[in-house]
């Protein structure tokens, strides 16, 4: 099942008692960074993550961060596009470059045996890009292409609908590639702009796992990241979910109708968070197991799959789902969420509902801690979270210690049916449009 | 989510990786017949237990199409011994994660747990392994399910429907022609009876390849698969896996889709080709590097040179080879025209391409640089023991054996330059392919 929503929330990286030792270094440089030596395997998983994202994409600039991030792979100091890409391939290193709207990440990996000509390779992507005007244009019509396929996408229009209901002008109301005028309007100095105004030391969170040890990580870092400005562009202003209650149905000819559904959520600073996290955990967030889908596709057969998600940005908070069913079946699946929504407001969970959760979520913790590349994800999302390493063996306890009485005060404060926006993509039957 | 994997599909650079343990692998039978493998990966506490059904949508009856993927969803309705929905919990309150995948050549079945609770999972598995209780209500209302599926991952999706017309073309006879969740109104035919038939034939210890990989011991791993899956009654008298062949082809096929919310027109060509045979993987192996060649990556590869750096007729380029299949599988190649650029000067660009490349040959560097990843890749596999799982089921239920899955990395050094302009010249012929258009509407795009 794909991803159905844009905005990824960090909160299920929230690792408990895993056995791993992290080991907290700042390198020569001054710049802070968590390890996991792993030895056994002759290669290192480096993942770097660059708060702000796409977010501090300059007024008018929409997508420039995510165009300037395509081109970081596509030519360095001496090296052009296919010079950069056959330096690497000979080394079998692998870069990703990826940004969304609260980051920009680089997952890299390299061998043990070829690490420094590796390392300086990522160094060259990351603080000497060429941005050739050849190669602006290349991937500014991968980025149109993919622009366009949105436009017909119904998940993505259900998505963008969405957003700019719920945040309007701030940066969570636009997608974050930008549209079709505003790549189309970019130039190379907005891709030199948009670089300064993201990759900065200031901003930067790294986790390394893998055959290496703190001093050599040290070095690493200093080599990769010294060469990057101090501070970037200003973090954008925080918004709240502004969507008024209602439904808005966009047409759009297929057999099926997609509806992105929710209002204001909980973050991840708020005391009542962890009970909100189970709560989403028995109510649409745990897949098979949850009360919604085992109301709307195991009871009625009313769709492939729904699930809900706490979004916790970095500038908002909000509680979304998301389903997809056939036109005349929309207005019952909508009636069935709107029924458990009120549902558990009203009345709660109960002690078994919250024991198995609890069961779950603290057994499956450990499992996520996986290999060398997950864990290097987990621990930079654990220190972009602010948690410290500690952290680690704690993170269970808290969610043990959610009462069933916090659990149903928190489900009467959090989920309000009177709120609930629905977007819904579609020919739906017997929906009707509130405005 | 009982998902379904489709393993032609052909875009984005699909490479093969190749297969090689992490740590120690232990192969078994037992005397019903079913084929156990443990990998070791003692770095977590975990397990991931799979089963492997060596039958898939390409084993279906005639009119049966789908039954594949049905009965999977309907082997997590329960058992005499379990209610419905009780496998997924069970694993759910321990922790853990579970799911099954159906393909053409196998339905697999998998949870993902705390190492010690392994024995758990088997007696859950192997209990529904024989022991499946359905009832006409839980049927109907899957049957809906998966007919929201298909709207969902096929009929919602203009690529998806290209695809399913692509693979009805390029297999005339062989079912690897019929999508593997089944055309729509077969689907909506299906019964109760029609999967519990394909049940009690192919759900059985020797048809089945237990996986077991993680923090175990074998022998721990094989005195409890003895006890939870040894007693199973096997189904006599199943035979061999023969499916309808493919006759000769001796005309280049093409086709047109049209569909209104295509917003991007592309072109695929996809050619009947070898698939890893046991004891004789060569030839797969050429192709795996071939499929790197033309299309690994935009900026170094034959395509990406010609089609997006030399010139800006494509936004995207890549190719594709599916080598583990239990017959004929398909080498296909994508090209994603530029805007204002036709699918007709891409496709002419794209010939002249290949054209070029069967006179001039394999770039001896690039050559090196994909030895080279391939050989890492095995190093970057050992991260991943359920990838390593996966590779091992793959292959036991599509012709191949341990020993193929072990020799698989040698075989893919042992490549040359000569071997793959020599698959090259084998496979990529007009006459064996498909050519498709995705259009927006009948012409758009296309002239």
């Amino acid at each position: 099942m794909k991803h159905l929503l844009l905005v990824l929330f960090c909160l299920i990286a929230l690792p408990a008692r895993a056995e791993v030792e992290i080991q907290e270094i700042t390198s020569p440089g001054g710049i802070d960074a968590w390890l996991v030596e792993e030895h056994s395997i002759p290669f290192v998983a480096l993942e770097l993550r660059f708060r702000g994202g796409a977010s501090l994409d300059a007024p008018g600039k929409r997508g420039a961060i995510n165009l300037m991030t395509g081109l970081l792979e596509e030519g360095a100091g001496e090296m052009d596009a296919r010079a950069f890409a056959e330096a690497r391939e000979a080394l079998a290193a692998s870069y990703r470059f990826n940004v969304g709207d609260d980051s920009l990440s680089v997952s890299a990996r390299f061998l043990t045996e070829n690490r420094d000509a590796a390392v300086d390779l990522l160094r060259l992507a990351l603080v000497e890009p060429r941005f050739d005007a050849d190669a602006v244009e290349r991937v500014r019509a991968q980025v149109m292409s993919s622009l366009k396929s949105r436009e017909t996408d119904p998940d993505a229009i259900a998505s963008d609908t969405f957003n700019r209901l719920a945040y309007g002008d701030h940066p969570y109301g636009s997608y974050y590639a930008g549209t079709l005028d505003s790549v189309a309007a970019l130039t190379r100095d907005d891709v030199v702009a948009a670089k300064a105004r993201v990759l900065a030391r200031d901003r930067v969170y790294v986790a390394a796992v893998g055959d290496i040890d703190a001093e050599a990580l040290g070095a690493l870092i200093d080599e990769v990241l010294g060469g990057l400005p101090d501070t970037g562009a200003p973090m954008p202003q925080d918004t709240s979910f502004a969507a008024t209650p209602g439904v808005t149905v966009v047409e759009f000819g297929s057999p099926q109708s997609v509806a992105m559904f929710g209002h204001d959520g909980i973050g991840i600073d708020d005391p009542d968070f962890f009970a909100a996290f189970i709560l989403n955990t028995i109510f649409g967030g745990s897949g098979f197991n949850s009360r919604l889908m085992d109301e709307v596709r195991e009871k009625r057969g009313l769709t492939y799959g729904i699930r809900t998600y706490l979004i916790d940005g970095d500038h908002a908070k909000a509680m979304l789902g998301m389903v997809s069913t056939v036109n005349p079946r929309m207005a019952e699946t909508i009636a069935v969420v709107r029924d458990e929504w009120a549902r558990i407001a009203r009345d709660g969970i109960t002690a078994e509902e919250l024991a198995k959760a609890k069961t779950y979520l603290t057994g499956a913790y450990p499992l996520r801690f996986d290999g060398n590349a997950p864990i290097a994800r987990i621990l930079v999302g654990m220190q972009m979270d602010g948690y410290p390493t500690s952290y680690v063996a704690t993170r269970n306890d808290r969610i043990e210690a959610v009462t069933l009485d916090e659990a149903n005060r928190v489900a009467a404060r959090i989920y309000r049916p009177d709120e609930l926006r629905f977007v819904v993509v579609g020919q739906p039957e017997g929906v009707e449009a509130t405005e | 989510m009982r998902l379904i994997l489709m393993p032609l599909v052909l875009v984005a650079g699909l490479l093969t990786t190749p297969a090689q343990a992490a740590g120690e692998v232990t192969d078994y039978t037992l005397d019903n017949g079913m084929e156990v493998v443990v990998i070791e990966d003692h770095r977590a506490p975990v397990v991931v237990h799979m089963v492997w059904y060596r039958t898939g949508s390409a084993d279906e009856p005639p009119r049966k199409s789908g039954i594949a993927h049905f009965l999977e969803h309907l082997m997590f309705k329960g058992t005499d011994n379990m209610e419905p929905g009780e496998l997924s919990r069970v694993v759910e309150a321990n922790g853990g994660s579970d799911n099954a995948f159906t393909s053409s050549d196998y339905t697999a079945y998998y949870q993902r747990v705390a190492a010690d609770r392994l024995g758990l999972m088997m007696r859950m598995e192997a209990d529904r392994m024989r022991d499946l209780v359905l009832s006409e209500e839980d049927v109907a209302t899957e049957r809906d399910v998966i007919l929201e599926e298909r709207a969902t991952r096929t009929d919602s999706e203009p690529a998806a429907l290209f695809r399913e017309e692509l693979r009805a073309a390029l297999y005339r006879n062989h079912p690897y022609g019929t999508p593997n969740i089944g055309w729509r109104h077969e689907i909506a035919a299906l019964d109760r009876d029609d999967a519990l038939a394909f049940y009690r034939r192919y759900y059985a210890p020797n048809n089945a390849v237990l996986v077991v990989a993680g923090d175990v011991e074998p022998e721990a791993v094989l005195a409890l698969a003895r006890e939870h899956y040894g007693p199973l009654v096997p189904t006599e008298g199943l035979e061999a896996r023969v499916r309808p062949q493919e006759p000769p082809s001796r005309a280049p096929l093409r086709l047109t889709y049209a569909d209104p919310r295509v917003a991007q027109p592309y072109l695929i060509r996809s050619y009947l080709a070898p698939e890893r045979d046991s004891g004789d993987q060569e030839k797969a192996a050429a192709l795996v590097y071939l499929a790197e060649v033309l299309g690994g990556s935009g900026a170094t590869s034959v395509l990406g040179r010609a089609l997006e750096y030399d010139s800006q007729i494509a936004v995207h380029t890549s190719a594709g080879y599916g080598a583990t299949s239990l017959d004929t599988t398909s080498f296909g190649l994508v090209v994603v025209p530029a805007d204002g650029v036709s699918l007709d000067e891409a496709e002419a660009a794209m010939d002249a391409t290949l054209a070029e490349f069967m006179e001039t040959g394999v770039d001896p560097e690039q050559f090196a640089r994909i030895q080279m990843q391939i050989r890492a890749s095995e190093i970057y596999a050992l991260d991943d023991v359920g990838d390593i799982a996966d590779r091992y089921g793959r292959a036991l239920t599509s012709g191949l054996n341990v020993a193929d899955v072990e020799a698989w990395p040698e075989v893919l050094q042992a490549v040359t330059p000569e071997d793959v302009m020599a698959v090259a010249a084998e496979v990529l012929d007009e006459r064996r392919s498909v050519t498709g258009w995705l259009v927006t509407e009948d012409g758009e795009g296309a002239q």
